[in-house]
């Protein structure tokens, strides 16, 4: 795996090497997340949001295992189960609200790793498949966040359910069937909770195995860097141990801090209070809107609303909300530029802010009520999301100008540094870790 | 290949978008009731602690206990609080012998041991609060048709729940506009999200009589009532904000030394 300099795994203890030869697990933790990794030198704390991520899966895993022991998969009790939770279980309310908070940071720092990832050109030759399994990951955490917001069966859970499930009857011919056998009947009821707890559960690790196939498709060529320039030798990187698991954890640190701060004093700031009502089919809310991370897509899905070309709105609706996300999986030809840091890309560096703010702006709207100014603010924003990917891109490839790219990590860096002499390698540079 | 798909692709979404963005608007008569609707008034509320800001703050127990009897000879005509046992009101400062009475004077379903039919017992302190109507059907059939919901979880299920709720306590001496005609049976109330609702004012002058003396001003009742529903609703606030506080200190100093460990194991190295 990985460079040819990377450092190699040599246990000196009796025991490590009796183990070593029978089952290599500490070797392949020591060339996978150890001193046996060699990461580009100068990568930013903006590449930290990979490790976050992984952070947050484990703290969903961990808390939703400890809060399925306690819940109660039935439409008559899954509400007051977890109010059981939250009132009588010892520290059930900050498992509960672990969980609850967790699920919205693990996409904030998803989110923040998939621009990263946009603006250093993650996706490109020779990272294809990591890109790719990571949208792969992004699709599974949708799924798993949407039947997780259904289980505590309240007033937003069963609304939020009965919208997106009817997303499906929007496919001709067999869009009712098919609804009607994802539900598990004609409206969300008990066979839609079990189903969804039964998957709710089984996702995440579906997505743990997808995490290991990307860490393994990244450690073939290893993280991209702020310059875009490929490693070429010892000098340019520094072996994951001990360098990046600091840095890491400094990141770890910071982030616990920001979730602690919602955990603890604005537990709910993140929910909808109408999930704090028990779900009734009788009663429609005035306004229902998912989980605020999917209000962007839910803004895409709303800015359809004129039937063209024989395709009813509804319909244009949900193709183009999962447009919207599969054409990740396409990024890698779609945009053709060579340059993968946009550092040295002064024309994409302007359109990928413009994207930023116009994501930001479909969140603002998928928010709001569906009426005006929000709904033609939403189609101009779908629009110019649509228009970014698949005609700004490509053409940019074209016409772009790159700025001139430094020849190696190390000359960047040192140069960075204040060392006029880039040829000599100074200490540190392929260090073996600290003991 | 890719790229002049998905050009075509991008081409129809954006004509499809930019077609509906462009189209003229139907003209969408303003809701009278939005001119008269009134957000809800923020109060102080001493529970929030310095600022507001929720860190420190704590319930008062006396305030508790003031909005526990309000909400027992008030609101629990109609209003259910069913995720609340009587063994929880130890937690705002009634002894196990008061938590007892409390319960006793309440009857809650039974079964006859020796029969089997159904029947009715005092009340223990491990049980919930009897709601006030048996089933929803009852509900309605007693309040004109409306529903009272139960009020366990009130102040999370409701934006800006505290301040909402006493607004709307207080709300209801608020005159409806001239030309307003509030229909039969319902209330003018501008923090009600249709400013008509079926409860009637709940809450005057001197309704109840508090024990320690305090005025019992409609403000002040809706105060401590509110007071009491935010504790039936979130009765972990007071250890959560504890173990926040012990976090965040406990975390600051790991985010310190992590800083200063990564300082030490990257000094000299050029990144």
């Amino acid at each position: 795996m990985s460079f040819p300099w990377a450092n190699h795994y040599e246990p000196k203890h009796p025991l490590m090497q009796w183990v070593d030869q029978r089952l290599p697990l500490p070797r392949l933790v020591y060339n996978a997340v150890g001193a046996g990794y060699p990461v580009p030198r100068n990568i930013n704390y903006w590449y930290n949001f990979g490790v976050l991520a992984g952070v947050a899966l484990m703290i969903q895993i961990i808390t939703g295992v400890v809060l399925a022991m306690h819940f109660s998969a039935h439409v008559t009790t899954a509400f007051d189960s977890v109010e059981h939770i939250m009132r009588n279980v010892n520290s059930g309310w900050m498992i509960r609200y672990m969980h609850m908070n967790g699920a919205s940071f693990f996409f904030i720092v998803v989110y923040f790793h998939i621009f990263r990832g946009l603006y250093y050109g993650s996706y490109k030759a020779p990272r294809e498949v990591v890109w790719m399994l990571g949208v792969v990951i992004f699709l599974l955490m949708m799924a798993t966040a949407f039947m997780g917001y259904v289980l505590p069966w309240g007033q937003m859970s069963f609304w939020g359910a009965q919208v997106i499930t009817s997303l499906f009857s929007a496919i001709p011919l067999v869009g009712e069937t098919i609804r009607t056998w994802l539900v598990g009947g004609f409206a969300p009821d008990n066979a839609t909770l079990t189903r969804f707890f039964s998957l709710h559960y089984l996702l995440p690790f579906v997505i743990l195995g997808v995490v290991i196939l990307k860490i393994w498709a990244l450690h073939i060529p290893g993280s991209t860097n702020p310059t875009g320039v490929e490693v070429q030798g010892p000098q340019d990187t520094l072996p994951f141990h001990p360098y990046f698991t600091a840095k890491d954890f400094v990141g770890i640190c910071v982030y616990l801090m920001l979730f602690a701060i919602f955990v603890f004093f604005m537990p709910n700031a993140m929910g909808h209070p109408d999930n704090y009502i028990p779900a009734n089919p009788l009663s429609t809310p005035s306004h229902i809107v998912p989980e605020w991370y999917f209000w962007p897509f839910y803004a895409i899905l709303r800015a359809f609303t004129i039937n063209f070309l024989w395709i009813p709105a509804k319909l244009w609706g949900v193709i183009a909300m999962f447009a919207s996300i599969l054409l990740l999986f396409f990024l890698p030809w779609l945009d053709s530029s060579r340059v993968k840091s946009t550092a040295y890309r002064p024309m994409y560096k302007i359109w990928f802010w413009v994207l930023v703010v116009d994501v930001l702006i479909l969140a603002y709207c998928g928010g709001a009520p569906a009426e005006e100014p929000y709904v033609r603010i939403s189609q101009i924003a779908a629009a110019y999301y649509f228009a970014h990917f698949l005609i700004v891109l490509p053409i940019l490839s074209f016409i772009e100008k790159p700025l001139p790219m430094p020849n190696s990590i190390a000359e960047s860096v040192f140069a960075k540094a204040g060392h006029k002499d880039a040829a000599a390698a100074p200490a540190g540079a392929a260090a073996a870790p600290a003991e | 290949m890719v790229r002049f798909l998905g050009f075509g692709v991008g081409l129809v979404f954006v004509l499809v978008l930019l077609v509906a963005a462009l189209l003229p608007r139907d003209d969408v008569p303003a809701d009278p009731i939005k001119a008269i609707h009134e957000h809800p008034r923020s109060a102080h509320w001493q529970q929030d602690g310095p600022l507001g800001m929720g860190v420190f703050g704590t319930y008062d127990r006396a305030q508790l206990q003031r909005g526990f009897q309000v909400y027992k000879e008030v609101c629990s005509a109609c209003h259910g609080l069913r995720l609340v046992a009587f063994r929880n009101l130890s937690e705002i400062g009634f002894s196990e012998a008061e938590v007892k009475a409390l319960a006793k004077a309440k009857d809650v379903p039974s079964i006859n041991s020796q029969t089997g039919e159904e029947t009715t017992r005092p009340a223990l302190p491990s049980d919930h609060f009897p709601s006030p109507f048996p089933n929803e059907t009852a509900a309605r059939a007693a309040n004109n048709n409306a529903l009272p919901p139960d009020l366990s979880l009130i102040v999370k299920a409701r934006p800006n729940g505290k301040n909402y709720i006493h607004s709307l306590l207080t709300g209801y001496d608020e005159t409806a506009p001239k030309g307003f005609d509030v229909p039969q049976g319902l209330h003018f109330n501008p923090y009600f999200h249709s400013v008509n609702i079926a409860m009637a004012k709940p809450l005057n002058e001197d309704q109840v009589t508090y024990a320690d003396g305090t005025k019992a001003t409609v403000d002040q009742m809706a105060m401590d009532v509110v007071a009491f529903l935010q504790w039936a609703a979130e009765p972990e606030l007071e250890k959560r904000r504890q173990i926040g506080v012990a976090s965040l200190i406990f975390l600051g100093i790991l985010t310190l030394l992590a800083f200063l460990t990564y300082r030490r194991v990257w000094a000299g190295i050029a990144h």
